[in-house]
């Protein structure tokens, strides 16, 4: 089946969020459509999934006009969706789930799941897809659910699959999995819209790429195109995505962690016999798949895990066991991986985000009193310096988008003397402009001398900045490799190959 | 952050509480006129039907407006001003109410879940009523050092709150509740003892609060205004700058905002949850402490009325903003009063004005019903406070 758009245009006030746009997609087509965070993406497909009515424009399906007025035009027109955070009911099974909405009973009334599980099998079976239609969702992993949303199409007849950001939520090795998916379902004739602003992904699975910028379609590409000419494409001006990482010297041991375990709270063991040195004026980056433990490694140095053993010292003031307060004003930058939750407070305005950390100190404030218009001033200096878009410094937080407040984040655990960053997974979520401007500044950083770790899940990322590269796997440290290692064995490394 | 006290508490925020208002009392008035008997009997005649039940409720709620603002009725030849004593009962009612809805209303900010007002309240009234009939001192002194006592004993009585919270996460609405028992059998229990009887007598009611530790009257013996009502304004200017100028006030708000940044950022939560309860509860104490010291005077069993409970409808209502906790306070202040001159003059049930009070409290807590009645689809409403507390 083919899908063609014409002319579709959407604006939400003053903003247009899509500006005149065509696209064509031929039967069992991948058809890529990249660009950055706002530029309109979700928008377009919205409108073709009958989620949003577009102001003009037509949809054509196999060359014929089609209304598509909400979701269930789209479906009796073979056009389905994964969304970015699914649609799923997590204590129903798979069966249930996929039933939802078209429930047949039988002849007792109770709910009849035979059809459906056969279904369920057939796709499953075709595709590879390894879903059992009566686990539990909310046991399954993020992958599998996502499984679990594409059996659902394909069961309910779609033969255009939009799959809204799919690779966001998974693993590495997840992600490879949905890109093999994504190739069977387009061998059998299932057209894709592969809806990403990650370029590695587009140049393996699809066959062609429109970039979109503003509203606007800007271009289209080959996916024999350079990485590089796809992020200038779409970010509108030359962008560097593997920034010079000059020799640097390295200097002293700055961060010493030695024979450290982590239990959580049920006394099970998260992370144990973890021992590696950080120099200064060194990245060290933690890779691994996400929930092998990095998360609470990185927690715990700045002692936000409660049951920690071992030793991490700063220079040579130990950590354990001190405040966080204490761990922060020895010295160390936290990034942490959650800005949202952990990072930032949402209802405070950007001033106030920005001295969550070091209200209680000059210049900020004298005795208990507060000043607030030295607050501002900073503020405004901090904001510039780290390039953070914003209208006024007393705007909450939450009126900046993801770019901006990481840059937030930066600017505070910046711009106070630091021996030693802690960044866990600093570009998640971002698009491409902030990354790049992320790493520039963690290398610049690491060239005036500080120690760097960091925890990334991306290969890319680590790849790019690392100095030295240590690959977490159940708890543990497996390896500490040099960073000329290729993407390959670091693969391997993630899910646990140590070479003999 | 760097907002004036009076901007920060914009026109705008103000429209949603007057509609809300608005619609509870037109509500009430369907409801007095429907619980009249006159009304009803013209019910065959819709002309006559509707003429009745409007001047049912009107000279309902013209007499709730007599009781809390103005009663003409009131003023004698050369006194006029005596028409304004319903103003001065409004106001010494919304004394104690200002100061325990700032109680609620800070704890709020931090995150916590003050239930425990009406027994902070009593302990506060307890001691301020103690140090008010059992000592003599100057006079000036003896009202500071009653008031003190009220508030420190309020203080203790809600840190122990913060404190169980921190070491050992029980959570705060459960233990203030629990904690408001027993602060009321408490009370009952030493108006029984010979340090509260009055010499001589064995009903339960504490000696009179001696002259010098009264609050002085601020409007001649005509009006029992008194300056209890001054204070209430002080320290809600004094909250407001706790919460919004100084570092503790940042750290209240940071971790009633979000627990995990402020740890991330090095705020010391159980720091938090400590002291904000601290605060909290020495402002309940110290709302106890002036209605005894300036409306009360002597301590009862049933001294603290409502007070704890309607600090949190004012608190709400006020969005845990000291400006708006006053002005909900000053609108509870003047509805209680109003509500008793509203029985007396036109046999409308006191009830009645519960039932606005809580149909208020009902509007503001489901925003989109009133915006749905007035349209109002671009107003922003901040999110509900109700949802918060219980995983706090």
């Amino acid at each position: 089946m083919s899908l063609e758009l014409r002319g579709i245009t959407k604006s939400f006030g003053a903003l247009v969020a899509n500006d005149s746009i065509d696209l064509r997609v031929e039967r069992g087509e991948i058809h890529a459509i990249l660009g950055e965070n706002g530029a309109g993406k979700s928008t377009l497909m919205n409108i073709v999934y009958g989620l949003l009515k577009a102001d003009a424009g037509e949809i054509y399906v196999n060359d014929t006009l089609q209304e598509i007025n909400e979701p269930s035009d789209a479906l009796a027109a073979g056009i389905g969706m994964v969304h970015q955070h699914f649609m799923l009911v997590p204590v129903f099974t798979v069966a249930e789930n996929i039933i939802l909405g078209h429930e047949k009973s039988k002849r007792n009334g109770t709910l009849d799941l035979d059809q459906i599980r056969a279904d369920i099998k057939r796709v499953s079976d075709e595709f590879g897809f390894e879903v059992n239609p009566d686990d539990l969702v909310e046991n399954l992993p993020v992958g599998v659910q996502q499984r679990v949303e594409i059996i659902r199409a394909l069961i309910y007849d779609a033969q255009v699959l939009i799959l809204d950001e799919p690779t966001a939520v998974l693993t590495p090795q997840e992600t490879d999995e949905l890109l093999k998916i994504m190739q069977k379902l387009a061998d059998k004739g299932t057209s894709i819209i592969f809806i990403t602003h990650k370029l590695r992904e587009v140049k393996i699975v699809a066959d062609k790429i429109t970039i979109i910028r503003r509203g606007k379609v800007v271009g289209t590409a080959q996916p024999s195109a350079s990485q590089e000419e796809l992020a200038s494409l779409m970010v509108g001006r030359h962008v560097v995505l593997n920034p010079d990482k000059a020799a640097h010297p390295i200097g002293e041991v700055v961060l010493s962690v030695k024979d450290l375990a982590i239990k959580d709270h049920f006394g099970r063991t998260i992370v144990k016999n973890v021992s590696f040195d950080v120099k200064a004026g060194e990245v060290l980056a933690i890779a691994g798949v996400q929930g092998n433990g990095q998360s609470e490694l990185a927690q715990a140095m700045i002692n936000l895990e409660e049951f920690v053993e071992g030793s991490i010292k700063l220079g040579d003031d130990e950590i354990v066991g001190k405040s966080v307060k204490r761990a922060l004003d020895d010295g160390i930058a936290f990034v942490p991986e959650s800005r949202e939750l952990d990072g930032l407070i949402s209802t405070f305005s950007i001033a106030e985000n920005l001295i969550l950390d070091r209200h209680d100190g000059a210049p900020y404030a004298k005795g208990i009193n507060l000043n607030p218009k030295v607050v501002k001033e900073q503020a405004q200096e901090d904001t510039k310096l780290f390039d953070v878009r914003f209208q006024s410094v007393d705007d909450p937080i939450s009126s900046l988008s993801g770019g901006n407040k990481q840059k937030v984040v930066l600017a505070r655990e910046l711009s106070r003397p630091v021996r030693l960053i802690v960044a866990s997974q600093p570009t998640r979520g971002l698009d491409v402009g902030s990354i790049e401007f992320v790493h520039e500044r963690i290398l610049a950083e690491r060239d005036m001398g500080r120690a760097v770790l960091l925890f990334s899940t991306e290969l890319d990322e680590v790849l790019a900045l690392a100095d030295r590269v240590a690959v977490m796997y159940r708890g543990e440290i497996l390896a500490i490799v040099p960073s000329t290692v290729t993407p390959q064995e670091l693969g391997l490394l993630m899910a646990g190959v140590v070479h003999a | 952050m760097r907002k004036p006290l009076l901007r920060s508490f914009s026109l705008r925020a103000l429209i949603l509480p007057a509609l809300a208002f608005a619609l509870s009392m037109f509500f009430g008035g369907l409801l007095i006129a429907l619980s009249d008997s006159n009304v009803l009997h013209k019910a065959s005649h819709p002309i006559a039907f509707i003429k009745a039940a409007g001047a049912s409720a009107g000279n309902a709620y013209l007499a709730l407006f007599q009781g809390a603002i103005f009663d003409p009725g009131l003023a004698k030849p050369h006194q006029w001003y005596l028409a304004f004593g319903p103003l001065s009962e409004s106001l010494v009612g919304a004394a104690p109410l200002i100061l325990a809805g700032l109680s609620v209303a800070l704890a709020f900010r931090a995150g916590l879940f003050n239930i425990g007002a009406q027994g902070q309240f009593i302990f506060g009234a307890m001691a301020a009523s103690y140090v008010g009939f059992h000592f003599h001192m100057p006079i000036g002194i003896h009202l500071v050092v009653a008031a003190l006592a009220g508030t420190l004993l309020g203080s203790i009585w809600g840190g122990m709150v913060g404190l169980l919270k921190a070491r050992t996460g029980a959570h705060e609405v459960i233990v203030t509740i629990m904690l408001n028992y027993i602060a009321l059998y408490f009370l009952q229990w030493i108006l029984g003892t010979t340090t509260f009887l009055i010499p001589g007598r064995n009903d339960p009611i504490a000696p009179p609060v001696l002259q010098s530790a009264r609050l002085p009257l601020l409007a001649g013996s005509n009006f029992r205004l008194n300056a209890g009502i001054l204070v209430a304004f002080a320290v809600a200017v004094f909250v407001w700058w706790l919460l919004n100028r100084t570092t503790i006030g940042f750290k209240f708000r940071a971790a009633g905002a979000n627990t995990f940044a402020s740890k991330t950022a090095g705020i010391s939560v159980p720091f938090v949850m400590t002291s904000a309860m601290a605060v909290a509860g020495a402002l309940a104490g110290l709302a106890g402490a002036v209605h005894v010291l300036g409306d009360n005077f002597q301590l009862t069993s049933g001294v603290a009325g409502n007070f704890g409970f309607d600090a949190i409808t004012v608190a709400l209502l006020g969005r845990a903003k000291p400006l708006g906790t006053v002005l909900a306070s000053l609108l509870f202040g003047a509805l209680g009063a109003g509500a008793a001159a509203m029985q007396a003059k036109t046999n409308t049930p006191i009830d009645i004005v519960l039932v606005i009070q809580a149909l208020v409290v009902l509007f503001i807590a489901a925003p989109d019903v009133v915006k749905s009645i007035f349209r109002l689809k671009s107003l922003k409403t901040a999110g509900g406070l109700v949802s918060k507390g219980w995983n706090g």
